[in-house]
């Protein structure tokens, strides 16, 4: 390589540097700092919720559980969920890359409502605090599903605490999505109409869209909970006249799309990171568009498959069975699209790109095993056993973690304006991948063979899965580790990269790298179609 | 560590191989899909990799029929899925007529079982090899689960309300019995043994604790002990209406709705009998609640049941 390239160096004025000290942070309504803000906030809840996971596949190394007692291993499970779901998958790629990126790729100075941006965060950080302290004073044994009875009569732990703050944290769901919606509708650049929209802006619409119809539902089951625990009002106890299955009807309403308000965000980033690498434009745009809209509505349409043995009508398990085929298939779409994408391309295997294809292949193992599931005749089998277990964090680890890591590595040059070491980036895809499905498939087969899932002890014949899975847990780990040390470091010590150092279509990639506080130094204009990468320059070498 | 490590777990009733089947169906399904996303992308990311650093992607065309095969396929596979697991799994709720009928009770954290010969058992279920067996259960306090992993068999077991499965066992031996709906602190010990045995061994076995009462005599028992027999006389005579050929039957309320007496109404005019009178009597039976256990409530089910054995229907 020569040494011709042109020195690169920081934007004089950035965001970063537009003003100074603490309060310049946290009385910030910049969406680009608010984003990190909660990147921080959701790192930091996800090294929590990994040392609970850490402590769970240490406990079942072996069968007969000697490291804690049946009680703290029923709350490592519920803490280590209600964590990741709530604290760390919900939030971590709209309110951190979505806040970032939603107004810069629609040539926005900012989202529809900076203050209720930065409101969104402050309540977040509420809900944690609630969230933590249940955790510190003694923490709470409901599964993160907090089914009716067990949580609202007969658990003796922290659970009105812990469903405060899962509450609380749903507002500021909402309050991102409402923000998000309003944001693509009423700011988007002259000329960048909705199918020239780049198909994160899609995917990010659509999964605010399940924010605000979905969550409210969550407050209700939640604030039901806490009437039944403090009042005794028996909606769900059946001593009373109650049912405790309609909790678990008005629960999975919104939980069950909040598995889609984790992964859409995710496919989002793996329809920016293909075309950029792959150098062509995006296989049918129309319909992975359209996809993210049908598993939005669609997805509001399946709740009652996680009821299949509880005690609901046949029927309703049939029509909830056809529904969730049918949810599948914009998924299958999507994953055709992206392959069909890469034929004809120019690959470039970066790190963001290996993230994303280990994406495509994870995605489509945890949604192929999710007809398992969906098939009613095998779902008795295998529901509530850890073939659940290993379909959904192939879904929620596999999918959503892996686009997240993808769109962090994809947008980090343009967040902080410099490179991390490539070689190091790829070295942690590769062992995130590798420890992810020696963690996680052997738990289909466990599933299959019948250990229930939360268990504190199992019988010994279990033991060799459990203990791969473990020793696949630990490699995960330093998967993990590998980018939270090479990412700090690179905020001193990167290359700088300069405005657009893949060469990217999109309007985030035409400004400075750290963007300046307003975004744009002019208001750019859109005439074309995305990811028209045949007209753009070869990525620069690493 | 275990002796052995199974890859495959036992089949032992007779919807453990159809369900296998279904299984095997739906992996060959995706072990295809797999096989082909994987390669396509190895061989696309080798086979079109970037080598001197300027190429760039041919431009993309749509194809719509490309994308109307890569929905419609998918979508014909599911219908097969779909149908194929409808018919197990009513398969699997809907017992067969003659099935024979143990009681279930479950609590934190143990399980009941109630023989038909009134033979009592705590967390192991003995049952006869070739006989078909419902399982009518209930809970004493949250949400819990039968599952025999060996009978792909799994239902959760309500408080408050029946919930029943059945299955038929096909191979004697002995059988992992789990709890799979998180039930609280020892929701992982709530587990025991389903032992299936040759009939014969069976039968020795429901004689070995002794004289056993038959579930329906100890009910007859309870029906007199509790009062019971004073309004519902078996002539129709009493203030309630006469039980006998009652179970079973559609019964017409007062409030004019009409309802199936099964096990879950019969329960519930004992602790809740104000709620849905039959037309032509008077709300004035008394709760039972707090004077019958569930395992009692059980047993007035099966002798109600046995009532409507011997006699014809007779209008109550």
């Amino acid at each position: 390589m020569t040494n011709a390239e042109p020195v690169l160096k920081l934007p004089r004025e950035n965001y970063l540097n537009a003003n100074y000290g603490i309060k310049s942070w946290l009385l910030t309504t910049d969406h680009k700092r608010i984003a990190l803000l909660y990147l921080v906030s959701v790192t930091l809840f996800f090294v929590l919720g990994g040392i609970y996971a850490g402590l769970i596949r240490l406990e079942l190394l072996t069968p007969y559980g000697h490291f804690v007692s049946d009680e703290s291993y029923n709350k490592l499970f519920t803490m280590h969920g209600l964590i990741m779901i709530f604290f760390f998958l919900i939030p971590s790629i709209p309110a951190v890359l979505g806040n970032f990126m939603l107004p810069m790729m629609i040539g926005a100075r900012d989202l529809a409502f900076p203050r209720i941006n930065l409101a969104s965060w402050y309540i977040y950080i509420l809900g944690g605090i609630f969230t933590l302290t249940a955790a510190v004073t003694g923490g709470v044994d409901t599964g993160w599903t907090f089914y009716t009875p067990y949580s609202s009569t007969y658990s003796n732990t922290h659970v009105i605490t812990m469903a405060a703050g899962v509450f609380i944290t749903g507002f500021s769901s909402i309050f991102t999505g409402l923000n998000f919606i309003v944001t693509t509708h009423k700011m988007r650049v002259p000329g960048l109409t909705w199918f020239r929209l780049p198909l994160f802006v899609w995917s990010i619409y659509a999964t605010s869209l399940i924010m605000v119809l979905g969550t409210p539902v969550l407050a209700i089951s939640l604030s039901l909970i806490g009437l039944e625990r403090l009042f005794h009002v028996g909606v769900f106890n059946p001593a009373m006249g109650g049912d405790p299955i309609l909790f678990q009807h008005l629960f999975w309403f919104y939980s069950h799309p909040a598995v889609y308000i984790m992964i859409l965000p995710a496919m989002g980033v793996v329809s920016e990171v293909i075309p950029c690498f792959a150098r062509r434009k995006i296989f049918g745009y129309h319909f992975v568009a359209f996809s993210s809209l049908a598993i939005a509505v669609l997805g509001f349409l399946v709740w009652g498959h996680h009821m299949f043995v509880s005690g609901q009508s046949i029927y309703a398990g049939m029509v909830f069975s056809i529904l969730s085929f049918l949810v599948a298939i914009p998924s299958a779409i999507k994953v055709f699209n992206w392959t069909a994408t890469l034929y004809k391309g120019s690959v470039i295997y970066r790190t963001p790109m290996l993230y994303s294809l280990g994406f495509i292949g994870l995605f489509t193992i945890g949604g192929l095993t999710g007809l398992f599931l969906a098939t009613l005749g095998i779902d008795v089998h295998v529901h509530d056993t850890y073939f659940v277990i290993a379909h959904f964090h192939y879904i929620m680890v596999g999918g959503a973690v892996m686009g997240y890591m993808s769109g962090l590595h994809y947008w980090w040059p343009k967040i902080t304006g410099r490179l991390y070491p490539e070689g190091w980036g790829r070295l942690a895809a590769l062992i995130i991948f590798i420890g992810f499905n020696l963690t996680f498939f052997p738990q289909f087969v466990l599933g299959y063979l019948g250990m229930p899932r939360r268990y504190h002890t199992y019988p010994p014949e279990f033991q060799v899965f459990n203990v791969m899975s473990s020793a696949g847990a630990s490699i995960l780990g330093i998967g993990y580790l590998l980018p939270l040390i090479y990412l700090l470091w690179s905020l001193r010590y990167g290359r700088v990269a300069g405005p657009n150092p893949w060469a990217a279509t999109g309007l985030e990639w035409q400004t400075t790298s750290p963007p300046p506080t307003d975004n744009f130094s002019e208001t750019p204009a859109v005439s074309d179609e995305p990811y028209n990468y045949y007209d753009m320059e070869p990525v620069p070498h690493a | 560590m275990g002796r052995t490590f199974p890859l495959f777990p036992q089949r032992a009733s007779t919807a453990a191989g159809q369900v296998d089947a279904l299984f095997f169906f739906l992996v060959a399904v995706s072990v295809f899909f797999v096989v082909l996303i994987f390669g396509l992308i190895a061989y696309f990311s080798v086979r079109y990799r970037q080598r001197t650093g300027h190429e760039r992607g041919e431009p993309t065309r749509t194809s719509i029929g490309l994308e109307i095969t890569w929905t419609g396929i998918p979508m014909a596979l599911t219908v097969v899925m779909f149908v194929w697991g409808v018919k197990l799994f009513f398969n699997a709720y809907s017992p067969p007529p003659g099935a024979m009928e143990v009681f279930v009770v479950a609590k934190q954290w143990m399980w009941k079982f109630q023989h038909p010969e009134g033979r009592r058992e705590i967390n192991e279920l003995h049952v006869p090899l070739g006989q078909p067996i419902q399982l009518t259960m209930i809970s004493e306090d949250v949400i819990h689960d039968l599952f025999v992993p060996a009978f792909r068999t799994k239902m959760d077991v309500l408080p408050g309300r029946y919930s029943t499965v059945w299955f038929q066992a096909t191979r004697t031996g002995t059988y992992h019995l789990f709890c799979s709906q998180y039930c609280g602190t020892e929701h992982s010990k709530m587990g025991g043994w389903v032992h299936v045995m040759e009939p014969a061994d069976y039968a020795k076995w429901l004689s070995g604790a002794g004289a056993n009462e038959p579930l329906e005599v100890a009910g007859a028992r309870l029906f007199t002990q509790l009062g019971c027999i004073t309004c519902h006389q078996p002539n129709g005579t009493g203030r309630g209406p006469s039980l006998v050929g009652a179970f079973g039957r559609t019964v017409k309320l007062t409030t004019g709705e009409t309802l199936v007496a099964n096990e879950d109404y019969v329960r519930m005019m004992v602790l809740t009998p104000g709620v849905k009178v039959v037309a032509g009597y008077q709300p004035i039976m008394p709760t039972f609640k707090g004077l019958v256990s569930e395992e009692g409530l059980q047993q007035l089910v099966a002798y109600i049941k046995s009532l409507g054995k011997e006699e014809g229907a007779k209008t109550p």
